[in-house]
Formats: structure tokens, C-alpha cells, sequence
């Protein structure tokens, strides 16, 4: 007698398709950032997915796991990208490398393997890195550096010597620095009016980035792969505290707009603060995860020694995630006066 | 009917699958050649089967008789013999076998006398007797006897009946089929539901996948001059379930510990039981026979009207199922079950016969770990969190399964619907649930024994307690009344005996009182010893009586040397006076 429980019917969805999905809705952000950079960012892409899908086998194999079928979830696709497109572009490749195996060893499969990790592994590997490596993952290529493949290629690979022009530094950490400086003469209005690296709101071609981001996670709330909770908390805190800084003192402290289209903002709102395994998953425990995310980045990217926050962000969110869940269940049917 | 409708949260809206079955008119099945009809069919007892092997019956015939208030009478699907009453399996998911008459048809069909009853005119009780001789259950799926719902909960009104013709499970479509060509005996039984429970408003929600059933419905209504409101409800499933449609009719929201929905003033019935209903209240029919799909991988899909009893393989044959068959799904395919064996026989609430293929069904893809994400708990109906639950049943955590409402889900299937990681999410939720409810179980077993065990101790604690205070109070009047004498005897000689005498009288009591926890030991002691001895004295006489002369010699003798080898010891006390009391 064959033994199939109820329900008979199901819908037509799978972890692979969930996984995919969030690959294409990030393919917005990839082309506007291949386009302000160069093909390195594709580079990048597929030295994390070789190496991702690399450890996550060798993984499978040690843990006695099916080996298809959990090489062909996307999962590790996932975190590979997100870590492709959070270091430096023009990285040393064992760099990105790096940063991936030890996001999917120790990260996801030390931790208990897909759905087990309590930290987003891509954001285990920019914080290992940058604690690790700073001055690489610092080293961010300057605006109008203009490389083809081959010689992006040449830097990656390290075949060519990597060379102080190629060093820049992000918007966000050009504004941090130059701030610290400290020369009282100097504003913010000035920074963005003079310095070419900055366009009509934020980053030059960072915006765009941002905005591709953006549509990409549009599309993924559109698709209800993820909820508008944590996108909309996120942006929310995050633009409530640069707001009221900025109209403190606006001369010192960057606009919302500035904040939320710099850095990791856009795809941490929409693709790092929305994993469901390291997240919240009852509605007040993601606007709480993503309020907290959003804030404390602010705080980590425009008081701490960072170039960014969102990781450390959404990490120490991370750690907190299991208690608010616990403390934000909602009613259920029928109890909801009694709650 | 226009009326402003409430929303459930969660629902899934999977392909309804209803138009293979729901276009040709509801055929009448052929007599089986032998039906095999369980006694257990509805919620509640087991009713005592009234009739043995080589009964002749009638149809309608009563074969099992109601065990109690919540339990429902059995009859004869149609006229024949009694082949044998036995264990036969039932079509339950357990494959478990059952007590079932076994009838074989005489093919006359032929009825037995049938009595209606004039509701408005008979007492309820009465009402609610005959229904339950007419064996009418709840034919939406759970089956509770009809008569244990038509009482409205102490102190609070019927706010609302609400008829279920909802059929949110996909591929069913037998409660469509009858409201469109039975609406009007549907809404008779509707008006006699209405008349036993008073409530203010009657509203019959239909999902508005079915236009015709709710336009047959809307004219039966108005042709009855009936204040129903017939209401076509979204399409979403579980729409159909009791406390879903009383959301969307009503707003109210039932909790799933509220045993029943009448304390909130509320009542649901399916369009199937006011049917029976009316055919037991108006023709005395009893419910032998139901409304059945035959859906699924079969040539021809269709609804039947089928005896209770009859063999589920007998009734998919008359749908000519695809030779790649490989097993019968009853019920609907969100909640229903693979029959454990195809003979099993159809029952009062056998709704749907899927024949079941890898084509329709596609065998369910590796279940992969759960990733979080929440669809789950988007989907539920009731709004738990279910990938909780599903953690929690895994590890075994059974109280925090109950702290996150686990026995307030419904299992309508909608979480293992939407999974992504295909897990059977409901089957953990069973197999949790079944763990509590025998947990439960041994821990009330074990809590009854200790319960009786303490009683046991308590009681006998008392009675000893009582029976020293007897002999207390014994000793002590024993001692008052030798005090007395004494006093007695003290006085004679004296002229004056007033102050002698309260003296040992006050002198005699106290010690009493001091020793009288030792003096009554010691005269239960003493009385045991003297019932044991006047036990024995009144036992030996027995063994000896009628001795011949030369046999009392004889014993007398061996009862010298006994004494001389010191045999003959008195039996020890204390325990003859455990027993003696």
C-alpha cells in the first residue's frame, strides 16, 4: 500500500525557484553596477559562484547530504552573489575567494547546513574580511578609472601589480574622511558640489545602482517572496535618523537621500535584511529586524570605523532575531481581542 | 444578494478541478451485490448493531441503534439478508477494521413503513429524537449527529444559521450538483433547522464558483417566501471550513478552543445534512443513501446518488478509470486520504472518490529543509506559524507546540500547500497532536490510578481511625461504669456518698482520657484477639463435631503430643484482625 498524505495538490514552488528568483531580481543592481565599474563585477561573480558551489559540495559530501539535490537549490548562489557584490569589485580573486568558502563552510554548513545558519553568510564573510583584510576591502576603484575586461582581469588575478590609482574609495568613506579631517570651513554641500565622484544625489552611478536594487526588490515583494516589512522598516529608520541629523545640522550630516542610495543600503533592505533564515518571521519581529538594521547602520557607517554598517548591522540583528520572534508572535484566529 | 463580506487571512486558491464532474446531472448508482455497512459513522459512539446474520431487513430498516445522546441510528441501504455482523475494514486512513452489517440485496429494494414527523407541531425533543433514529449526521466531513447541533449554547442567542453549500475543496462538486437540482428540498430543510434554533438571520454561503447552484438556491428561496439571504462567497480555500465561512458571513471569529460555534451564537450546517434532514422530517427516510463524485483519472466523472455500504472500487468502475490507476483519494485532494483498500465501503460522509495517478498527483518532490520563509504562515487559515510548529513537533517539543496553538489548527492543508520545501508540514502536525493525545492519556491513567491509590490509603486510614474511636469510646464507658460501681460501692456504706463519688468520678475519666489512645489500642488488640479466639472456638467445634468415640481418642492423643513438641501454638493475631474487620 503506497503512503502519500493530504494535500494531494501542490503548489508549484521549490527552494530552487525561490533561490533563482532572488538571483534575477538582483540582475537590475549587477547591470548598473557592471556599467559604473566595468565587467570586474561579473569577474567577481563567477570566481564567487566557482568557489561557492565548490565548498558547498565538498561540504555536501562530508556531511553525508544528497549532493544534487542541495547543489541545485541556489542557495549557495545566493550568498555568493551578495558577497560578489558587496567586496570591492577590483578584489584580489582568492580575496572573494576567501571571503565565500569560509561564508559557506563555516557559515551555513559548521552552523547546520540551508535553513539552519543564524547569520546572513555573506555578511560572516565582509565582516571576517574586513576585519581581516581592510586595506583590500577598502580599496574600492576611483570613478572614470576605466579598465577593459582583460586588464580588470589582469588586477584580479593579480598578474598585474595593483597599482594606488586603482584604490579609491567609495562615496560614503570619501565623505567620512574628508568630515574627519576636520576642517570646520568645510560641508557637505561643498564635498558633493566639487568632488566628481558624486552625482546629483549621492555616489556618481552608485544612485543607479541603488535604484536597480530597488527594482529588483520591488519585484521580489511584487512576487511575495518577500514582505514589505523589513525593506520599508529599514529605509524608514534609516532615513528617520539621517533626517532629523541632517536637518540638525546639515552642513555635518548627509542627506536621507545620500544615505539610502550610498553603500549597502539598498540591497541590505531589500535582499540581506529579507533572508528568512537569519531574519524575523512574524510581521512586528521583521519591522522590528528591519528598524534595527537600518539604524544601526547608520550609526555604524556615519560613527564607527567603518566604511559601511549594513553588515554588522544585520548581523547584530541576526543575534537578536530568535528573541524578538519569540516576543512578537501574533494572535492567532479568534484571539485576537484576548491578546 | 448584496452584503458586505468579511475576509480570512491566508487561503490558497488551487485549481478547483470541478468542471470534469459538475456538467451531466447527478446518475443513480446500481445496486452493489452486497454492502458492507459500518456502524461507526459519525462523531460520537458506536451504535449497537440490532439485527444478526440471517435477518431478512427492509430498506430504511434500522440495523444499529443510537449508544447515546451523540450517536446516530444505522439502517439498511436497501431490502435483503444479513449475511453476518463482523469486523470489515473502513474507509479510514488507520486501514483499521470496523463492526459492519453485512447485507446481500434481495433486489426488491423494497422499504419498511416510514413515519415523518410534523416538526412544528411535535416537541424538539421529539424532533431531535427522530433525527437521530434517521441517522442524520453532518455530511461536510466531520459528521456530528444533526440533533446534537440544533440547541442553542444556555444564554446565548442565535445570532445567525449559516447552510454551508461552500465546496472549497477542489475536484468536489456533489454539493453543487444538489443544490441545483434539489434546492428546493435543500431550503425546506433549511426552514426546519430555522424553526428548531430561532435565529435571527439564515444566510447559505456558496463559493461563486458555482453561479448555478446559487441561482437554483435564490429561486427556491424566493419561491418559499423564505428570508434567507443566499450569498456567493470568494473563492479561496478553505473557504468551506465551518469557521472560515462563519468569517467571511459573519465576521466573528470562533477560537479553535470554542467547542462549539454556538457560543458565539452561531451555527453551521452543510446543504447535504438540511437535505437528509428534510427527507427524514417530511418522508421519514433515514439516511441510506448520499450524493458521491466519482473524479479524478477516470473516463467519466460524474455524481452519483450511492447506497451507504457499497464498495468504493464497485462505484469508480462506473467512472471507467484509466487502467494507470493506482488508488482511490476520499474526500477532496487538500484534506482527504488514499483508502487503505478499494473494497472499502462508502459511508454518510464519503463526499468524493478521486481516482488517484501519478499524472494528477505528481509523486511529491525530496522534502528539503525548511528555509524560514514564512509562506506557511501567510497561507494559514488560522494564522499559527506553522514552520514553528513544524520545529517544534520535530524535536519533539510537545508543549511548545501546544504554546503555539497547535490543536487550533484545522490541518486544511494549505502550509504543505505552499511549502517550497515540500515538507508535509500536516503530517507533523498529526503526528505532534496524536503524541499529546496519548500522552495525555497515560498521564490520566496514571493520575486516576494514584488517585485511587491515595483514596484507598485515605479510607483506610479512617476507618482505622473510626475504629479506635469506637473502642476508645468503648474502653472509656467501660471505665465510667466500673468507676461508677466502685462508686457505687464506696457510697453504700457512707450516708452521704455526693463527695466521694465525684471524686473518683472526676479521679477515673482522666486517666481515661490520657490513655486513651493506648487503652483503645490495646482493646482492638484485645477484641481481635478475643473475635479470633471465638472464631476458631466456633470453627473447631465444626471440624469435630460427630466424633466416634475411639476418633476423639485418638485426637486427643495427637493433640498431647502436639502440645508436648509445642505445636500447637495459638495462630499469630495481628493479621486475623486486619482480616476480621
Amino acid at each position: 500500500m503506497m503512503f502519500a498524505p493530504a494535500p494531494f495538490l501542490l503548489k508549484d514552488a521549490s527552494v530552487s525557484q525561490v533561490m533563482i528568483q532572488v538571483c534575477v531580481a538582483l540582475i537590475p543592481g549587477i547591470a548598473a553596477y557592471a556599467s559604473l565599474v566595468g565587467p570586474a563585477i561579473l569577474v567577481q561573480l563567477v570566481i564567487a559562484t566557482f568557489a561557492a558551489l565548490l565548498a558547498e559540495a565538498v561540504m555536501l559530501k562530508v556531511r553525508g547530504k544528497p549532493l544534487v539535490l542541495f547543489l541545485t537549490d541556489g542557495s549557495a548562489i545566493v550568498t555568493a552573489w551578495l558577497i560578489a557584490l558587496t567586496f570591492p569589485p577590483l578584489a584580489p580573486w582568492w580575496l572573494v575567494a576567501t571571503g565565500t568558502v569560509f561564508a559557506i563552510v563555516v557559515a551555513k554548513h559548521l552552523y547546520g547546513g540551508l535553513g539552519q545558519n543564524p547569520f546572513n553568510p555573506a555578511m560572516v564573510a565582509f565582516a571576517v574580511c574586513i576585519v581581516a583584510f581592510p586595506a583590500l576591502m577598502s580599496q574600492w576603484p576611483s570613478v572614470g578609472l576605466k579598465l577593459g575586461l582583460i586588464d580588470q582581469m589582469n588586477i584580479i588575478l593579480g598578474w598585474t601589480p595593483r597599482v594606488d590609482a586603482l584604490s579609491g574609495a567609495t562615496p560614503l568613506d570619501a565623505m567620512k574622511t574628508a568630515l574627519k579631517l576636520g576642517d570646520s570651513s568645510f560641508d557637505i554641500s561643498t564635498l558633493l558640489a566639487n568632488q566628481d565622484i558624486y552625482g546629483n544625489f549621492a555616489g556618481r552611478g552608485w544612485e543607479w545602482v541603488a535604484a536597480g536594487y530597488l527594482l529588483g526588490g520591488l519585484w521580489l515583494w511584487q512576487r511575495k517572496l518577500i514582505t514589505w516589512h523589513v525593506p520599508v522598516a529599514f529605509i524608514g529608520s534609516m532615513a528617520t535618523i539621517s533626517g532629523a541629523l541632517w536637518l540638525y545640522n546639515p552642513a555635518q550630516f548627509a542627506s536621507p537621500l545620500f544615505h539610502l542610495l550610498s553603500g549597502g543600503a539598498m540591497l541590505g533592505a531589500f535582499f540581506i535584511a529579507t533572508d528568512p533564515v537569519s531574519g524575523c518571521t512574524t510581521p512586528r519581529g521583521k519591522l522590528i529586524f528591519g528598524a534595527g538594521a537600518g539604524l544601526l547602520a547608520y550609526i555604524i557607517r556615519v560613527f564607527g570605523g567603518y566604511p559601511d554598517g549594513v553588515a554588522f548591522a544585520v548581523l547584530l540583528m541576526n543575534l537578536s532575531a530568535p528573541v524578538i520572534d519569540l516576543l512578537s508572535q501574533p494572535p492567532i484566529f479568534g484571539m485576537k481581542d484576548k491578546a | 444578494m448584496l452584503m458586505n463580506l468579511f475576509k480570512f487571512k491566508g487561503g490558497v486558491k488551487p485549481p478547483s478541478n470541478k468542471l470534469q464532474s459538475n456538467h451531466l446531472p447527478i446518475a443513480q448508482a446500481p445496486l452493489p451485490a452486497r454492502l458492507v455497512v459500518p456502524l461507526h459513522q459519525s462523531i460520537g459512539g458506536t451504535p449497537r448493531p440490532i439485527v444478526a446474520a440471517g435477518d431478512h431487513v427492509l430498506k430504511g430498516q434500522m440495523i444499529g441503534e443510537a449508544d447515546g445522546w451523540i450517536s446516530a441510528a444505522v439502517h439498511a441501504p436497501t431490502s435483503g439478508t444479513v449475511i453476518e455482523v463482523a469486523m470489515h475494514v473502513r474507509p479510514h486512513p488507520s486501514g483499521l477494521d470496523s463492526l459492519c452489517v453485512v447485507i446481500e440485496p434481495d433486489g426488491k429494494d423494497e422499504w419498511i413503513a416510514r413515519t415523518p414527523i410534523d416538526h412544528k407541531a411535535a416537541a424538539p425533543a421529539d424532533v431531535f429524537h427522530h433525527l437521530q433514529q434517521c441517522g442524520i449526521v453532518g455530511l461536510g466531513g466531520a459528521g456530528f449527529p444533526a440533533h446534537g447541533k440544533l440547541t442553542p449554547s444556555k444564554g446565548v442567542a442565535m445570532d445567525e444559521l449559516i447552510i454551508n453549500g461552500a465546496e472549497c475543496e477542489p475536484f468536489i462538486t456533489c454539493d453543487d450538483l444538489l443544490m441545483r437540482e434539489r434546492a428546493d428540498e435543500v431550503v425546506r430543510g433549511i426552514a426546519v433547522f430555522r424553526d428548531l434554533l430561532q435565529p435571527k438571520k439564515v444566510l447559505i454561503g456558496i463559493e461563486d464558483n458555482k453561479p448555478e447552484a446559487i441561482a437554483a438556491m435564490q429561486v427556491a428561496v424566493d419561491a418559499q417566501k423564505e428570508p434567507f439571504s443566499v450569498v456567493a462567497v470568494p473563492t479561496l480555500y478553505p473557504a468551506g471550513g465551518a469557521k472560515q465561512l462563519i468569517r467571511v458571513l459573519t465576521g466573528k471569529e470562533v477560537p479553535g478552543s470554542m467547542r462549539s460555534t454556538a457560543d458565539m451564537g452561531v451555527q453551521v450546517f452543510n446543504v447535504g445534512t438540511a437535505y437528509s434532514a428534510w427527507r427524514a422530517i417530511a418522508h421519514g427516510e433515514p439516511l441510506i443513501s448520499r450524493i458521491l463524485t466519482i473524479t479524478g483519472n477516470v473516463h467519466a466523472p460524474r455524481n452519483y446518488e450511492v447506497l451507504i455500504g457499497t464498495p468504493m472500487d464497485e462505484l469508480l468502475a462506473l467512472a471507467q478509470p484509466h487502467p494507470d490507476t493506482d488508488g482511490i483519494v476520499m474526500g477532496g485532494p487538500m484534506m482527504g486520504f488514499l483508502v487503505p483498500d478499494v473494497h472499502a465501503p462508502v459511508v454518510k460522509t464519503t463526499n468524493c472518490l478521486i481516482a488517484h495517478d501519478d499524472r494528477l498527483f505528481p509523486p511529491k518532490a525530496p522534502e528539503m529543509p525548511c528555509i524560514r520563509c514564512g509562506a506557511c504562515a501567510r497561507a494559514c487559515p488560522h494564522e499559527l506559524q506553522p514552520f514553528e510548529l513544524y520545529w517544534f513537533s520535530r524535536a519533539k517539543n510537545f508543549g511548545k507546540t501546544q504554546e503555539y496553538n497547535i490543536f487550533d489548527c484545522i490541518e486544511c492543508g494549505c502550509c504543505s500547500y505552499v511549502c517550497p520545501s515540500r515538507i508535509p508540514l500536516v503530517q507533523y502536525f498529526r503526528f505532534a497532536k496524536s503524541e499529546i493525545w496519548a500522552r495525555e492519556r497515560e498521564k490520566n491513567a496514571a493520575d486516576q490510578a494514584k488517585a485511587r491509590f491515595e483514596f484507598k490509603q485515605l479510607r483506610e486510614e479512617r476507618e482505622k481511625a473510626e475504629k479506635a474511636e469506637k473502642l476508645a469510646k468503648a474502653a472509656a464507658a467501660q471505665a465510667a461504669k466500673k468507676a461508677a460501681e466502685a462508686a457505687a460501692a464506696a457510697a453504700s456504706p457512707a450516708s452521704e456518698g455526693e463527695a466521694p463519688a465525684s471524686a473518683v468520678a472526676e479521679a477515673a475519666p482522666a486517666p481515661v482520657a490520657v490513655d486513651a489512645e493506648k487503652a483503645a489500642k490495646m482493646a482492638t488488640i484485645q477484641a481481635a484477639m478475643e473475635r479470633a479466639k471465638a472464631q476458631r472456638e466456633a470453627a473447631q467445634p465444626k471440624n469435630t463435631d460427630a466424633l466416634k468415640a475411639a476418633q476423639q481418642k485418638e485426637i486427643d492423643e495427637i493433640e498431647a503430643r502436639r502440645q508436648a513438641a509445642h505445636l500447637s501454638e495459638p495462630p499469630p493475631v495481628a493479621p486475623a484482625s486486619e482480616k476480621t474487620e
